[in-house]
């Protein structure tokens, strides 16, 4: 399944965030969203998942669902947004209890995702035992368990530690090669857009409309810290942004992102 | 430079300089653990007052001495009085109570969580809220009796009005990204407020729960003591209006255990319901 956005534009009050942002997401690819802050990445994700509607402009969906989707357009969101009073597994369990699957498949789906995140022992530890790279993990765990087309994923790494990142980045890499999934990335650290994007958005600060697309051919598991081709596309970007974020930083706010 | 120049150097520099500890700063604004001072300050008291009486420093017409409201519960507990007028008030207590929180709790959420509710019953609740239950309770006799229902109304009210503002408080706290979450799985509007509002505001509703079980008990004796045959409040009339101080004592001693039992068995919901918090 695809995902296309079509001339999406949006105003808050009276601001233009966004202008006539076209893009496609296609099957099995990563597409990485970068762009100053307050420029409306996070507002376009949630566009596309169905959280908000824009002012003009549509998301299409094209193509059939994947078989046994539950939940095809679907978020891991920077905070975790883990229900606290609930277990890992709990956590797992809510978003699968809506879809009449019956007890036993429910918990076989849990013992899967469970496993394939390397989450086996914690799924009866409570969130707040959990350090925050375990807690994006069981994020992920749950986002795997209702079998998305695709991965909506709003800053996901933002909240964690640089070195917890790192191992998360690593994580995510592995488990593409696994499942091949489809994701959109929003994310403001060009060092996670240059490992993960198979394509990286430029958005140009408010109204926010695309700049440039740079797709970058090369496998995820070939890159790595360091790599003196990655490094080389970071710099390019930060160049197209650096004047942007600096005129963004210096922008007094009026509209919540 | 040698290693005997060092050890030299620091030799002098120590004597030198005045080598001294850091201060520390950082003690008290903590809380302790003093398990043992509670009791201990009880009995000081209840020891002083009973010598008190005993030696004539306190006079037996102004103040009997514990042990005599000792006494006259004993004398409760034999005759079987005592179950009579508990009886009756934890009836009232538990029925009012519990239905004013059920209701409290039903039209909280839809005050959170329903626009035109919170419109329309807001201002109500905010205008009959104030309102000393007790001041209705003339009213409530006409309209449910002077039996048990006028009893029980304005216990229910009591605790009505408290639970609502609390539940909807809780509701507005609830975390908007858990709601967003729960809609971008695909959950539905009843399993968002089953699973995630109301855990989420159970916090603010038990802590509701505490105020108005006292509330309750309070209106209780209001409501008995306008009148009731049985019951701690009709209890504590009686022995007021006989001069039978040690009596008033003891039905006053009842009411302090039942709010610390009632206390007690909220504590014990909260940290069962809300153990996730740590």
């Amino acid at each position: 399944m695809d995902l296309l956005l079509r001339g999406i534009s949006h105003r808050y009050g009276g601001t233009e965030v966004m202008r006539d942002i076209n893009l496609d997401i296609r099957r099995g690819e990563i597409v990485c969203i970068i762009g100053p802050s307050g420029c409306g990445k996070s507002t376009l994700l949630r566009f596309i998942g169905g959280l908000e509607r824009p002012d003009a402009g549509e998301v299409l969906l094209s193509g059939p669902e994947p078989e046994g989707s539950l939940n095809p357009l679907t978020y891991v969101f920077q905070d975790f947004a883990l229900l606290p009073w609930r277990t890992v597994a709990g956590n797992i369990s809510l978003v699968l209890e809506d879809h009449g699957l019956g007890k036993q498949r429910v918990a076989a789906i849990i013992e899967d995702v469970l496993a394939r995140t390397g989450l086996s022992e914690f799924r009866e530890a409570l969130p707040r035992q959990l350090s925050g790279g375990m807690r994006q993990r069981v994020a992920i765990a749950r986002a795997l368990a209702v079998r998305p087309a695709v991965m909506l994923m709003d800053e996901p790494l933002s909240a964690l530690d640089s070195q917890t990142r790192e191992l998360l980045m690593d994580d995510l890499v592995s488990l593409w090669q696994r499942e091949r999934f489809t994701a959109c990335y929003v994310t403001h650290n060009l060092a996670e857009a240059v490992r993960l994007g198979h394509r990286v958005v430029v958005l140009s600060r408010r109204p926010g409309q695309i700049r440039t697309v740079v797709e970058i051919d090369m496998e995820l598991s070939e890159r790595g810290p360091g790599h003196p081709e990655l490094e080389a596309i970071q710099s390019q970007l930060w160049t197209l942004l650096r004047d942007e974020a600096r005129a963004a930083d210096r922008e007094i706010a009026d509209v919540a992102e | 430079m040698s290693r005997s120049d060092v050890a030299e150097r620091t030799d002098m520099t120590e004597a030198a300089k005045n080598l001294r500890a850091v201060p520390y700063r950082g003690g008290g604004f903590r809380p302790g653990h003093w398990r043992f001072v509670g009791p201990l300050v009880f009995a000081v008291l209840l020891l002083g007052w009973e010598a008190g009486s005993r030696s004539g420093v306190i006079s037996n017409l102004v103040l009997p001495a514990p042990s005599e409201a000792l006494e006259a519960l004993r004398q409760l507990v034999e005759t079987g009085q005592l179950w009579l007028h508990l009886g009756a008030s934890l009836q009232r207590l538990v029925i009012g109570w519990s239905l004013g929180v059920t209701l409290g709790v039903a039209v909280g959420l839809m005050v959170g969580l329903l626009p035109l509710a919170r419109a329309g019953l807001l201002p109500l609740v905010s205008a009959l809220f104030p309102i000393p239950k007790i001041a209705l309770l003339p009213l409530f006799v006409i309209w449910f009796g002077i039996g048990e229902g006028s009893k029980v109304a304005t216990i229910l009210f009591g605790s009505f009005f408290p639970t609502v503002i609390a539940t909807y408080g809780g509701v507005d706290n609830v975390d908007r990204t858990l709601v967003r979450m729960g809609q971008s799985f695909g959950l539905g509007w009843w399993s968002i407020v089953r699973k995630i509002i109301l855990p989420g505001a159970m916090p603010a509703i038990l802590s509701g729960c505490r105020i108005s079980a006292s509330i309750a008990i309070i209106l209780l004796v209001a409501a008995e003591m306008i009148g009731a045959e049985y019951g701690v409040g009709a209890y504590v009339l009686m022995a007021g209006s006989l001069f039978a101080t040690d009596q008033l004592l003891a039905g006053v001693a009842m009411l302090s255990v039942l709010g610390l039992v009632v206390s007690w068995l909220i504590g014990r919901a909260e940290r069962r319901l809300l153990r996730w918090r740590g």
